[in-house]
């Protein structure tokens, strides 16, 4: 489930957590390039195991990985998983 | 000859988490064709219609984006003239020796005022599976996935557009067919050195060196919607598209390459010749320019970069 957001949601084990989201139509977390490449679906999971695809490090570090960020097209779930949104606001792009 | 000077965009090379998933994207999706695989772990890519040697380089590494874009010039001579007149301009520049890509010659290679390699080059090898030139059939063999003919441009976000700009019209003789003027100055331009609509754009953004698109090139709007099926069929990343830019003119779709890199396939576009005038879109038509059907912007197009 993705806290705070509208409800939880089912994910497969080998289903990314943000393709589940998209196909349950909920949109609590940004959908960018669903290739870990871009960090719009980056999120901090506080409770569930889980393992991870690889994902650019210049969105998840190896530091913040250990804390528990990940981008949510490469993440998998193997228990049931609490999220939050933890997109990093850029600088400043086009409006 | 009256091209001159700066020919076309001659490669890219872009950085991709997962080698072998990107291969199989741009060769079994896009349908370009492998070259060669070097020992430094580099692949080497060409649209079926392009003669020369490769147009495409995949690299694995921790963060997708784009190395470099190579352009290919006229003449040794026409290099030598460049390379003079981006150091003139104060602009350091860096002579890659031929061989560092295989079957190419010597580079010159610099950083524009966006934070992006450019590179200019005058020789390379011809592809071995070039199109034929004897009697030639439409094409040596059908062509794969979305059929896309050749590497057509790239659209990069970063600072100092104005500083761009006029190091491409200036020093590199490009022309600006097109450009998005905001209140508070140019937010885009779109740039060309032949009879393309864009051969290079560039997008405003605070952060320098980021990567929008590489694009192939397609020879029909109905090309567009065989891409269309072949990302539903094999779940490709889809971005926006089937839809049309009225900045232009070209009938497009975009979608991510496995490691996020933006990719996109579009046919049309306009003719531009250097005498044009460049084609001015304000702030309150933006979304017409940008999606001329949908005609609102969206936040995933205009902010995903790598």
């Amino acid at each position: 489930m993705v806290d705070g957001a509208a409800g939880a949601f089912a994910c497969n084990a080998d289903t990314p957590v943000l393709i589940a989201m998209e196909r349950s139509g909920r949109k609590a977390i940004a959908v960018g390039c669903r290739g870990g490449g871009c960090g719009f679906c980056r999120v901090r999971i506080r409770a569930g195991a889980y393992r991870t695809g690889r994902m650019s490090r210049a969105h998840v570090t190896a530091e913040e990985e250990r804390q528990g960020y990940a981008l949510a097209c490469r993440l998998f779930p193997l228990e049931d998983l609490v999220l939050v949104p933890a997109r990093r606001v850029a600088g400043t792009g086009p409006p | 000859m009256s091209l001159t000077g700066v020919l076309r965009p001659g490669y890219v090379q872009l950085r991709v988490l997962d080698l072998a998933a990107a291969v199989t994207h741009y060769v079994d999706r896009i349908g370009l064709d492998e070259v060669s695989r070097e020992k430094d772990g580099r692949v080497y890519l060409k649209g079926w219609d392009e003669f020369d040697r490769h147009s495409v380089i995949l690299r694995e590494a921790d963060t997708p984006g784009m190395d470099v874009v190579g352009f290919k010039v006229a003449s040794d001579g026409e290099l030598d003239a460049f390379k003079n007149r981006i150091e003139a301009k104060g602009i350091a520049v860096r002579e890659v020796p031929a061989g560092e890509q295989p079957g190419m010659g010597r580079r010159v290679s610099f950083v524009v005022p966006t934070g992006h390699r450019i590179e200019l080059f005058a020789q390379v090898e011809q592809s071995k599976t070039a199109p034929p030139i004897m009697n030639p059939d439409v094409w040596p063999s059908e062509p794969r996935g979305m059929r896309a003919t050749r590497f057509d441009h790239v659209l990069l976000y970063g600072p100092d557009i104005d500083g761009v700009t006029a190091f491409f019209t200036e020093v590199l003789g490009f022309g600006v067919a097109e450009k998005v003027e905001m209140p508070d100055g140019t937010l885009a331009v779109w740039l060309s050195c032949s009879n393309k609509a864009h051969d290079i754009a560039f997008v405003k953004h605070a952060e320098p060196g980021k990567f929008h698109h590489a694009a192939f090139f397609l020879e029909s709007w109905h090309d567009v919607g065989h891409a269309a099926d072949i990302i539903a069929r094999y779940n490709v990343s889809l971005d926006i598209g089937p839809t049309r830019h009225g900045i232009t003119r070209g009938q497009t779709i975009y979608f991510f390459d496995p490691s996020g890199n933006r990719n996109e396939v579009f046919a049309g576009g306009y003719t531009h010749y250097p005498d044009h005038p460049t084609r001015i879109w304000t702030a309150d038509e933006l979304g017409k320019g940008i999606f001329y059907y949908q005609k609102e912007l969206n936040d995933r197009f205009l902010g995903v970069v790598t």
